[in-house]
């Protein structure tokens, strides 16, 4: 051993157990001055106040809808770049899945692709959250087959009710049409904390939840594009922004009301923005935690959300909000819902 | 200053010394508490959520019955027909690392015989650091990599264009090859240390009795290593059950009951992650089946690695 | 891994090969001898064929995307303008944080099992322990951290609480439970790494003979100034060994970060520190940053791979370059330590 060695290690050594008194220090500094200082708990947010654009901090927790998470997404994209300060988390965990954590209390934000249910409401309710509902676009969903499948241009309601209703024997294309390929049909879907499913299963099972199990399931609308992708006999749902992002290997097939064929709609802008897309055309939502409302990087991530949804929502493909129209679904109605819930 | 004062002062000096190694004795003892503490409260968050809870609340196995658990073929805690059997969720497991084993363990175990009989000092020093860089690469590299090539370049063509298997983009089998991959270095290395460990004297008995050295590798040294081997099988083993990312992205997440390899199939580890994934609340019952999937997992895992210290301890006796 | 890779060991002799290869077998069992020792080396050359191959793909994919901004923006709806800022920095704290954590605690765990506690139940449980922790799945892990530092077992119902503790200089918020923060990545992954930190720490120790103990106390040293000034100056370039391993492993560590900080988008580094000049012009980002949200740069990769546009196949691929090449940092530093260690080992 040479003699420099130990000295130079020495050095490095005592950094570390400087290190570690310090750490020793500075907790007993703290509890020190903890009782100096009163150390105050505060529920988180109690404050309101105004937004301040360059000073602006805190969180926006956003969950929820993977069919809404695209604009959500580009909203807090566009949104941080502003407001660089503040963090805004944006998950997908499917609708059910957004609320039942919105329902604890735990979101501000939960992205919904279906209005919220009795029982969630009931359980918000009785958790004293209280929210406020914005609609924010049009979705349509579109059943999707993968771009090698030439057989199957158009289904009618009833064929994908047998499809995918519960105990649903189809295993094969020509199951569904004796002029179909003995090609075995992958299914891809949402999985139940979706609200995508609680929407088609309700339309096209005849009640909300109703639906074969033995397909692949997953909250995340990507990862079931994968799957129908990769093979060629799948067929699976999702929103509509997701199977136009990927039309070069996916193929929306045209859905027919009731059981006659030659109704079929594609699924466009205009025919599901006019409602002619039925019945698998639906409103998008935000739901906020009126308690969040108080703070001001909640109601600037808001309003923003308002103002630029619609060119964002059309920049992700889906369909924006007319503005006007007597529809309940306008931009006007979430801002004036906005408004309200902020002067409460 | 007096020598009965600098006796005294000495005194002082020697108690405050005292003193001052004791309270690093136990600033050290904290240390080596910390790890027992670790899994003190891995075993403690487990029971509380899965087997009992703390009274106002409800455990896993306190809403589901173990039979059910254990027995039932299917994994739909999410849909309105609940089901709560795991067994979907282990066969996926068993699938994965089942191919991994096939395919990883005897691979392993022929480099590590031919690294420690065979080969020479320098393709050593060559493959060791790569076997090293191997085992570090993150698996969700590995997940990565069985998704954008193991899938379509090797098992597409092979498995679909010339034996006509239908491959699913999400299969078993390319989770299966990424976790060989991923387990080939743990065996290496482990059962290479196990094969030197023999002691030359027998080689060298064999070797004047006329054998050749395929046959004293194979019929000296791999049998007399066969102990430590045998553990690095386990522990190899039970990091391919435990293995999470490059499953939850290759494997896919269907509980299905199946064992067809090109099929998507979901492990106890994809389920884990998923689930948490959407941020479960704390409480409900998706939140528990996930603790009860996780004791599952933490039992199987723990029993193989008991398992596999108690052939190590037998092979340590034996040749020291 | 570095502890399972033994030095080499004394080969037979080299007598006893050339007596092997004078000898001459039956056409049949040269067969089986040539055939044993071909698939032997083909296995292990496989996993060399495995890594070029993985390497090679990963370039081919991820190469063109690799470029400055990359580097420096944050993630995006438009793949071309994705980047892995906000991983890097998530990482960078994440990783700094556990091995603040996971360095003292372990290396004071080794020298009570290696210096203090010799024998005694204590240490056998303690060894049994630490040899099962080894073998737990990262994601059981993730589980903990989930339970105990995120939720903490949901003591706080729903109301987070937010502690102030108010500093000379500053004043920390901390929220509780800990939530979905750095802190609370960094407490799991410290835990994770405690064991590798420990093992490696033990083996430093026990490497360094009793003799130059014995002669510290010989010229009157207590045992923990022998400890302090003589046996751990010498053991830490085999204790730094390990720790780089152990923050590789951190690094790389995917599943149980999922389960606590995973966010699918998050544009935001910690403590809003997007250079190193920041840490000067916003010192009291410092601060904030344990208690601010995060992402990891590995679940930036899980978050792109999962994405159906093949864009986003090319930005995963460009992450992992980076990851591999941040982990390939740490191999260089570790191979640097450890032929010190080999230097420095001559009593």
């Amino acid at each position: 051993m040479t003699q420099q060695s130990p000295l130079r290690f020495q050095a490095s050594f005592a950094l570390s157990a400087g290190l570690l008194v310090g750490l020793s220090g500075c907790s007993v500094k703290s509890t020190e001055m903890s009782n100096q200082a009163q150390a105050a708990t505060k529920k988180s947010g109690s404050s309101p106040g105004v937004a301040s654009d360059v000073s602006l901090k805190g969180t926006v927790e956003a969950d929820g809808s993977s069919t809404v998470y695209p604009i959500t997404q580009a909203v807090a994209e566009e949104f941080t770049k502003l407001h660089p300060a503040v963090a805004v988390r944006v998950n997908i965990s499917g609708t059910g899945g957004g609320f039942k954590r919105f329902k604890e209390g735990d979101l501000d934000i939960c992205d919904a692709s279906r209005p919220i249910l009795e029982d969630e409401r009931a359980a918000c309710i009785k958790n004293k959250v209280s929210f406020i509902e914005l609609p924010i676009g049009i979705d349509g969903i579109s059943v999707v087959v993968n771009a090698k499948n030439t057989w199957c241009e158009c289904l009618t309601v009833d064929q994908l009710k047998k499809l995918w209703e519960p105990g649903s024997t189809f295993k094969t294309w020509n199951d569904l049409d004796p002029s179909y390929p003995n090609e075995k049909i992958v299914l891809y879907g949402p999985d139940t904390d979706s609200g995508t499913f609680d929407y088609f299963t309700e339309v096209i099972c005849g009640k909300k939840g109703k639906s074969r199990t033995d397909y692949t399931p997953n909250s995340n609308d990507n990862v079931l594009i994968q799957g129908v992708q990769g093979n060629a006999g799948a067929l699976g749902y999702f929103g509509y922004a997701y199977y136009v992002l990927n039309k070069d290997t996916l193929r929306a097939l045209k859905v027919a009301p009731g059981n006659d064929k030659t109704a079929g709609i594609a699924p466009t802008d205009e025919t599901i923005l006019s409602g002619k897309y039925a019945p698998l055309s639906r409103p998008l939502f935000l739901y906020v935690n009126k308690r969040s409302l108080g703070r001001p990087e909640i109601i600037s991530f808001l309003r923003f959300y308002l103002e630029r949804g619609p060119s964002l929502v059309k920049e992700v493909h889906y369909i924006p909000l007319p503005d006007s129209g007597n529809k309940a679904f306008t931009y006007k109605v979430s801002r004036d819902r906005l408004q309200s819930g902020i002067d409460d | 200053m007096g020598p009965a004062n600098a006796q005294i002062d000495l005194k002082r000096r020697f108690s405050l010394m005292r003193a001052h190694e004791l309270t690093i004795r136990f600033v050290l003892l904290g240390c080596a508490l910390a790890s027992v503490l670790t899994t003190a409260g891995i075993i403690y968050v487990l029971v509380t959520e899965a087997l009992i809870a703390i009274p106002p609340d409800k455990a896993f196995f306190q809403e589901v019955s173990p039979r059910e658990f254990f027995t039932a073929t299917q994994w739909t805690p999410q849909y309105e027909d609940k089901h709560f059997g795991i067994l979907p969720l282990v066969t996926g497991t068993f699938l994965v690392a089942g191919i991994a084993a096939a395919i990883g363990l005897p691979i392993g175990l022929a480099g590590s015989v031919y690294l420690s009989e065979y080969a020479s000092r320098r393709t050593r020093t060559i493959v060791l650091p790569i076997l090293e860089i191997l085992a570090g690469i993150p698996t969700v590299v590995y997940g990565y990599f069985a998704l954008v090539f193991v899938t379509p370049y090797v098992l597409r063509p092979i498995f679909q264009g010339l034996f006509g298997f239908e491959v699913n983009v999400f299969n078993a089998a390319s989770a299966g090859i990424v976790v060989a991959i991923m387990i080939i270095p743990i065996v290496t290395s482990l059962s290479e240390d196990a094969l030197r460990s023999v002691p030359h004297a027998l080689r060298e008995a064999a070797y004047a009795l006329g054998a050749t050295k395929y046959q004293v590798s194979a019929k000296v040294v791999v049998p007399a290593a066969l102990s430590g081997i045998l553990a690095s099988f386990l522990l190899a083993l039970s990091r391919a059950v435990g293995e999470t990312m490059a499953v939850a992205i290759a494997a896919g997440q269907s509980p299905t009951l199946t064992l067809n390899p090109f099929q998507s199939v979901e492990t106890m580890t994809a389920f884990i992650v998923n689930v948490s994934f959407g941020d479960k609340p704390h409480g409900s019952i998706d939140w528990k089946a996930l603790f009860a999937v996780a004791m599952t997992l933490f039992l199987m895992t723990l029993t193989m690695n008991i398992v596999s210290q108690l052939i190590m301890r037998r092979f340590r006796e034996v040749y020291q | 891994m570095s502890a399972t890779v033994s030095e080499s060991r004394a080969a037979p002799s080299e007598s006893m090969r050339d007596l092997l290869h004078v000898r001459r077998r039956s056409t049949r069992s040269r067969w089986t001898e040539k055939g044993f020792e071909w698939i032997g080396a083909g296995s292990t050359w496989f996993g060399l064929g495995v890594l070029i191959v993985l390497l090679l793909g990963v370039l081919w994919q991820g190469a063109g995307w690799l470029t400055w901004s990359f580097l420096t923006n944050y993630d995006s709806r438009h793949p071309e303008n994705a980047g892995v800022l906000a991983g890097l920095w998530g990482s960078f704290w994440l990783v700094s944080l556990a091995t603040s954590v996971a360095v003292p605690v372990g290396v004071g765990a080794a020298i009570f099992l290696e210096e203090i506690q010799k024998k005694g139940w204590l240490r056998t449980l303690i060894e049994i322990n630490l040899a099962n922790l080894a073998g737990v799945p990262s994601i059981v892990y993730g589980i903990l951290g989930m339970a105990v530092f995120v939720k903490m077992f949901g003591a706080f119902g729903h109301d987070p609480k937010l502690l102030e503790v108010s500093l000379y200089f500053t004043t920390i918020e901390i929220p509780l439970p800990f939530g979905r923060t750095v802190l609370s990545g960094a407490l799991t992954l410290a835990l994770l790494i405690l064991p590798i930190v420990i093992v490696a720490s033990r083996e430093a120790l026990r490497a360094i003979p009793g003799s130059i103990r014995h002669a510290s106390y010989a010229l009157g040293a207590s045992h923990w100034q022998t400890i302090r000034h003589v046996v751990l100056p010498v053991a830490v370039p085999g204790i730094l060994t390990g720790v780089i391993l152990a923050v590789a492993r951190a690094v790389g560590e995917t599943a149980p970060l999922l389960m606590i900080g995973a966010a699918v988008f998050l544009a935001r580094t910690p403590g809003g520190i997007e250079t190193p000049s920041d840490i000067v012009r916003h010192p009291h980002g410092l601060v904030e940053a344990p208690f601010d949200h995060f992402t990891a740069l590995p679940i930036q990769i899980y978050n792109w791979v999962s994405r159906p546009e093949p864009e986003y196949k090319h930005v995963a691929a460009a992450a992992i370059i980076v990851l591999l090449a941040v982990l390939q940092l740490f191999n260089i530093a570790a191979s640097v330590a450890r032929s010190r260690t080999r230097q420095r080992a001559r009593w």
